[in-house]
């Protein structure tokens, strides 16, 4: 895949998200690998939220809001009612949060990949119940404040590792992306997408809002993210774990922290011993 | 008798709202672009299009929100944020 080939069609326009929101990025590149043969299952989250203000549509394919555990469930009975029809060249996507994933949605979505149906479930992760005011989710990373994990007493539970709870139901295809690596998350979604089954991707989406850093600085974050060893860009396949890519330059997990303020709170020791894990687990 | 449920009233792809009003900056293209495309796939908004004759890129100021990620990843610095118009009349 090369940036000269991707398509032009913007299926993704003027939603009410936060500018420099790469959670709308997420939806604007999914689509464009997509295309308009696709629908779209989202829950209560921000993505729903920034896409409803009526009479604004800013989806160019049709997509429904699903009750906020329900989103697996939905991905079943329109995958089974495409199949019944015979149109199963259609993209059933599921498209939520974290805290849509990892939290309330989590039996569901464990029950339509034991299902077998074909679907693309997508958990963009902004590390917090964002659209609400900031809750922390199970997929908040160990350190950071949010509006019920408040400093000095911040988030001190890991980011809980949804690629092993999809792996332990011996899903298809499995992956994890950053919208600061376009190429790689969209070569996953049409990997994904020529699955005859269930996969699941999971994209960090940074949040300017949420984590405390200015917009254009979004892309940037993430590629921290990867650099720092905060996040990995793995595939999970044939029972196998893959990384994708290897960062070239290691960054200290420091330089990660410093830029949000949601982490500013953090001690010397703190960072130290945060550091001291990711280094350990490589 | 049952009540007659009114079809959909919204059609997928409605934008009679253009989100460019949010913006208090805008890009404007100041140096040499290479046509690299890296703004045009990170711009959330999907407000940057590709002039392929003229090997640059363009703005569409009705639908940029003036986060300025494009700005602040051009690999040439092509890219200058710049403060729009007043808007008169509200
Ligand atoms: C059953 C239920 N509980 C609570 C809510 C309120 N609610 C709406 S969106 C939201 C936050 C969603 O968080 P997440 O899934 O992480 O997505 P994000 O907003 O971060 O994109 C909550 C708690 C709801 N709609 N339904
Ligand atoms: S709060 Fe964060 S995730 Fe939600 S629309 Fe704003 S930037 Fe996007
Ligand atoms: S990032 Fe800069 S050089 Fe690349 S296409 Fe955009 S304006 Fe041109
Ligand atoms: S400022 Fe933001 S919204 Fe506007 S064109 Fe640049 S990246 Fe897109």
């Amino acid at each position: 895949m090369k940036l000269r080939n991707v398509s032009k069609e913007e299926l993704y326009r003027c939603s009410y998200g936060c500018a420099g929101c790469a959670s709308v990025l997420a939806v604007r590149l999914t689509l464009k690998v997509l295309g308009r043969n696709s629908v779209f299952v989202v829950p209560a989250n921000c993505i729903s939220t920034v896409s409803c203000y009526y009479p604004q549509a800013p989806f160019f394919v049709p997509m429904t809001v699903m009750a906020f555990a329900a989103t697996g469930a939905a991905l079943c009975g329109i995958s089974a009612g495409f199949k019944r029809r015979g149109r199963e060249d259609i993209h059933v996507v599921g498209f939520s949060g974290d805290g849509g994933t990892a939290d309330i949605g989590i039996q569901s979505l464990s029950g339509a990949i034991d299902s077998g149906y074909k679907f693309i479930y997508i958990c963009y992760d902004n590390e917090a119940y964002m659209n609400t005011g900031i809750q922390r989710s199970g997929l908040t990373p160990y350190g950071a404040t949010t509006s019920t994990t408040p400093s000095p007493c911040f988030e001190n539970r890991p980011k809980k590792d949804m690629m092993r709870i999809v792996a332990a139901h011996d899903i298809p295809y499995a992956a994890t992306a950053c919208t600061s690596y376009p190429l790689d998350y969209m070569q996953k979604v049409e990997k994904a997408s020529k699955v005859n089954g269930p996969t699941y991707i999971h994209v960090l989406a940074p949040c300017p809002t949420g984590w405390g850093f200015p917009p254009e600085r979004t892309i940037e974050i993430g590629r921290m993210a990867v650099e720092s060893g905060m996040w990995q860009l793995m595939e999970f396949e044939g029972g196998e774990f893959r990384i994708t890519h290897t960062p070239r330059r290691r960054r200290p997990v420091a330089e990660y922290f410093e830029a949000q303020a949601r982490f500013r709170h953090l001690r010397l020791e703190e960072i130290e011993a945060i550091q001291r894990e990711i280094d350990a687990s490589r | 008798m049952r009540e007659k449920v009114p079809g959909p009233t919204s059609k997928a792809g409605s934008i009679p709202t253009k989100m460019g009003s949010w913006s208090t900056v805008k890009p404007v293209l100041k140096g040499r672009c290479t046509f690299c495309l890296f703004c045009w796939i990170f711009c959330p908004e999907g407000a940057i299009s590709q002039d392929e004759a003229n090997k640059v890129v363009l703005f569409n100021y009705e639908e940029c929100k003036g986060c300025g990620i494009c700005a602040h990843e051009c690999p040439t610095k092509a890219i200058k944020m710049a403060e729009p118009e007043p808007r008169g009349g509200e």
